[in-house]
């Protein structure tokens, strides 16, 4: 047994001096440490900001409050919460926000779910052509499809040109053409691209001998199915739901096309409104409220889930894998899905490609086909004399921006991403991996209009410390929407990072580190080469959803760093249909090229990237 | 080329205490095995020596150089101690080749073109898989993966080789090839070795050292022959050997002459001499007598008066040798007997035992009483 002396014979200036320096001169921990205070600043702050603002009296509102501005008020809080205005600014959009996200729910986890099985569990024919399908509709952004809807089923009610059946005669409902039915729907065929990622990941992961004991016993296909297989991916199928429904509460594109022309509001459209007219404080009381129910949905999640977070690992990396027969069933399973196909995936992108080639909408004749939405010269008679878009230096503006942008952004974004996530990684169960993983988390629950709002707020004015200026007024500069994306993907792109880092045994650096490679030279020669395919693959997930993005960046657009999407959003407020579909459809050109070459090429794979 | 000294050694993860005031010197060239079930902290001992792993408390010295010293919260980084590690895994990096594998850490050490390529070469040639040398570990096989890691730790030439399992993951025949070539390795480059395993064969074959763990102590530090005639305690005793040892249940008197001992294999008396230092000189008590199954002779005639009579259980030819178990009364022992010999079932026997070579262990505190001579 050691004695009293032994204890005491240690000099604490050393103990202190050895501590300071392993933590100065180990950069794992400089980058920690880093991380934490950047991570801090960047979410943390925009988000106490959010919360403080709802509280400080605007000038504007002086008056009618009955204050000073800049004053303490609860008159926001009042307003929204208990006053007669309530029922109209919150509880409606509020009703309306949550019959969206459940329904919407609902419906993408139930088809993305039963995709994902038959695209991975069964002997489902051309699989290789189905699986590259289904991912489409996660390229073409929600708003696209909302324009493709509209093109589709659109009514006299809003004036212009009828759409696509109307022409034909036919009479489409109103309830079908606008309002919560076409959103569900719409956002349903939108986001079941998230459920099917996340379950077949799962499916992938489940040993199929855990199946096979089931049969051995005496189960039949639905029993397994039931009690084995199911259990089994409820965690993958309850993270998406999480996914979808914050971020299906948190969309308004969607609502602003097909909302709008019967007034059907949700949160995140009301949100909007009150962001764009200044209505600063009411638009982030409206996103706390958001906030607090993503949280409690993502709260609920993990009670359900509970211990039984880890099942798809567990029965991991079983090699084998038998595929269920689907027997009789098989024909007519396959013309279902190409159905789906075709309705589904393909109809709304011909639909889109079909208009823009209209020179005015609605008129199906021949003679009505034109090119000039794409290469026309200036016609004082069509669009107020713009040109077509290749002929048009905002389209070439818009278009440079959105790549600057996308591959700014992407390549920034998988850099972080997969930085964070070797810290989640090696610092599992560890103090500093779970604040990181804490903090890395909150911009997912923080809707994107709201996030583009808070960041447009805060960066507008000069940011200093004690005087200094760290980071002058970035408003309208294509560094605050470049800051915006990254920050705002980060969720994203730290769980790529992470599952990534988690397949690289432990071993193999320390393997490194036994011979004296530092911290740079193993992430270099060992992290680095090991998991190029999971950093194509993370650049993969925020490039496309940054090149799609719209809600997040609208706020923050300027006549100079307009992107794709706003443009195209643009045309089609300005009902100029048509050149908002030549737009949207080059955007998704780019996505599907680039895609394709990361899958053929780098061995991209989004299922990977989103399955942790 | 190295003393490794490893004092007051404790180690946490969370509130788990994995290793307890764990001291432990390895002499210069000296092969030390670590020994114990999975879960013991021998694998943990062997991290906090390569420095993978920091201890909460303690002081780690090699060559009298203070490497680490917890209360100051000083640790020399891995790289600094002139060791290198042979992971039960292999960690070989799948992309690198065979080559680049081995060349990584002379790279880093910057060593000459021509000196790398010496030392890569000479450490293949030592694993004899030069053939090997442009290929990448997944077109290898497990036992020439296992070559490799070997090579790539030799090539830096340590002072100080660790071995965490390396032979674990190899097939039975394999694993005694293994065996004796890491011994030549051993013998060849006269360089120190901690070497953890759970597998007593290896441990008692290979190793000039043994250290017993249980439950993150040691309880036993002894060259592997002692280790067998004279453990320390019963645990010790129950861990090593194979088949098991033989434990009878007996009841002793002490005085300052030695003990008398009567139990089911009759009356025993031993002298002092034989006796540990800390055995009692005075009273009595319940005693387990530990006896190796090869100590007991077995015979189909009374061929001394002393012969205990026993009755065949099981008979278990196995070539080399054959198992049999015999009951006397209630006790039940296992002989090991050369050669192939046949009982039957409930055969009257005659077992014959020399009483200087058996262990004696004091039951109430499990420890040593009486020495094998």
């Amino acid at each position: 047994m050691r004695t009293n002396a032994e204890i005491q014979s240690y000099s604490k200036s050393k103990r202190i001096k050895n501590q300071i320096l392993e933590v100065v001169t180990n950069p794992y921990n400089v980058i920690v440490l880093i991380a934490i205070a950047l991570l801090t600043y960047l979410i943390v702050l925009p988000l106490l900001d959010m919360i403080s603002t709802t509280f400080v009296l605007a000038q504007r509102d002086a008056r009618s409050a009955g204050g000073t501005t800049g004053e303490f008020t609860l008159y926001y809080w009042h307003r929204l919460l208990a006053s007669e205005l309530t029922g109209k600014l919150l509880l409606q959009p509020l009703l309306n926000s949550l019959l969206i996200g459940v329904c919407v729910s609902v419906l993408a986890i139930t088809l993305g779910s039963v995709l994902a099985w038959l695209m991975v569990r069964t002997d489902l024919p051309f699989k290789k052509f189905f699986s590259l399908a289904v991912i489409i509709p996660y390229m073409i952004p929600s708003w696209c499809k909302s324009q493709a809807w509209l093109t589709m089923f659109k009514t006299e009610r809003i004036g212009g040109a009828p759409g696509f059946l109307t022409s034909l005669g036919v009479n489409v409902p109103e309830w079908l053409a606008y309002g919560p039915v076409a959103i569900i729907l719409v956002l349903s065929l939108h986001y079941y691209a998230y459920a099917y990622l996340l379950v077949s990941a799962a499916l992938n992961s489940i040993n199929s001998e855990l199946e096979e004991m089931g049969e051995i016993q005496g189960a039949g296909k639905m029993m397994i199915l039931r009690k084995i297989t199911f259990p089994l991916v409820l965690p993958a199928m309850l993270s998406a739901v999480i996914l979808t429904f914050s971020k299906a509460i948190g969309t308004f594109g969607v609502i602003n096309y097909l909302g709008n022309p019967v007034n059907f509001v949700t949160l995140s459209s009301q949100l909007y409104m009150n962001n764009k007219s200044q209505n600063t404080e009411t638009a982030f009381a409206m996103a706390l409220i958001l906030i607090c129910i993503a949280s409690i949905s993502v709260f609920m999640n993990q009670k359900l889930i509970g211990s039984r977070k880890s099942y798809a690992t567990i029965g991991g990396k079983g090699g084998r894998s038998t595929e269920i027969r689907l027997g009789m069933h098989k024909p007519i399973i396959t013309i279902v899905l190409i159905l789906f196909f075709i309705v589904g995936i393909m109809m709304p992108i011909l639909l889109l490609i079909l208009e823009s080639f209209m020179l005015r909408e609605g008129s199906y004749a021949l003679s009505n086909f034109t090119l000039h939405y794409w290469i026309g010269d200036p016609d004082p008679t069509i669009m107020e004399g713009l040109p077509g878009i290749f002929k048009n230096d905002d389209f070439i503006n818009a278009l440079l921006n959105s790549i600057k942008l996308t591959f700014v952004t992407g390549i920034l974004g998988t850099i972080f991403g997969q930085i964070l996530g070797y810290i989640c990684a090696k610092g599992r169960g560890k103090l500093h991996g779970k604040i990181v993983e804490q903090l890395v988390f909150i911009p997912y629950l923080i809707p994107s209009v709201a996030f583009g709002g808070i960041f447009l707020s805060m960066f507008s004015t000069p940011q200093t410390i004690f005087g200094v200026t760290i980071i002058p007024s970035l408003y309208g500069t294509f560094a605050l929407i470049s800051l915006t994306s990254v920050i705002k993907h980060l969720p994203f792109a730290s769980r790529a990072g992470t599952s990534n880092m988690l397949q690289i045994s432990g071993e193999l650096e320390e393997a490194a580190s036994i011979v004296g490679a530092g911290f740079f030279k193993r992430f270099a020669r060992i992290v680095f080469p090991l998991s190029k395919g999971g950093f194509i693959s993370g650049f993969m997930l925020i490039f496309v959803s940054i090149m799609k993005e719209l809600d997040l960046i609208i706020l923050i657009m300027t006549p100079k760093t307009t992107t794709l999407p706003y443009l195209a959003f643009q045309y089609a407020n300005g009902n100029s249909p048509q050149a908002s579909d030549c737009v949207a459809i080059v955007m998704f050109s780019i996505v599907f090229l680039v895609y394709a070459i990361a899958n053929i090429f780098g061995d991209a794979d989004l299922a990977k990237s989103m399955g942790g | 080329m190295s003393k490794i000294e490893l004092r007051h050694i404790d180690k946490y993860y969370g509130k788990n205490h994995i290793l307890k005031d764990v001291n432990l010197t390895i002499e210069d060239g000296d092969f030390m095995t670590l020994l114990g079930p999975s879960g013991c902290g021998k694998t943990t001992t062997l991290r906090v020596v390569s420095g993978l792993e920091k201890p909460q408390g303690g002081t780690i010295h090699i060559d009298g150089k203070e490497i680490v010293n917890a209360a100051e919260a000083h640790f020399a980084p891995p790289s600094e101690r002139g060791l290198n590690l042979v992971f039960q895994s292999y960690a070989l990096w799948p992309h690198m080749t065979v080559r680049e594998n081995i060349s990584f850490g002379l790279k880093i050490q910057k060593l000459s073109k021509e000196e790398q390529e010496k030392r890569v070469q000479s450490a293949l040639k030592r694993m004899q898989i030069a053939q090997y040398i442009d290929r990448y570990p997944s077109e290898l096989s497990g036992g020439q993966q296992q070559r490799v890691a070997i090579a790539r730790a030799i090539a830096s030439e340590p002072h100080l080789l660790l071995l965490d399992e390396p032979l674990s993951n190899l097939d039975a025949k394999l694993r005694v090839d293994m065996r004796s070539e890491l011994k030549r390795l051993h013998t060849e480059t006269g360089t120190t070795m901690i070497y953890v395993t759970h597998d007593q064969t290896e441990a008692l074959t290979m190793s000039t050292k043994i250290a017993i763990f249980r439950e993150g102590v040691i309880v036993q530090i002894a060259p592997p022959l002692e280790l067998y005639n004279n453990p320390c305690n019963l645990y010790v005793a129950d861990f090593i050997g194979n088949p098991r040892i033989n434990f009878v249940q007996a009841q002793a008197e002490y005085d300052t002459k030695g003990m008398r001992v009567h139990g089911p294999l009759g009356d025993m008396t031993f002298s002092r001499e034989d006796m540990t230092e800390d055995a009692p000189t005075s009273g009595s008590g319940a005693v387990v007598l530990g006896i190796r199954p090869e100590q007991l002779c077995i015979n189909t005639a009374r061929l001394s008066p002393s012969d205990i009579e026993a009755h065949i259980y099981t008979s278990m030819p196995a070539g080399s040798e054959t198992l049999i178990t015999v009951k006397k009364d209630d006790t039940t022992m296992v002989i090991k007997a050369l050669g192939i010999t046949h009982y039957n079932p409930d055969q009257t026997v005659y077992v014959a035992l020399d009483t200087k070579k058996i262990n004696v262990f004091d039951k109430q505190s499990e420890r040593l009483v009486k020495y094998s001579r």
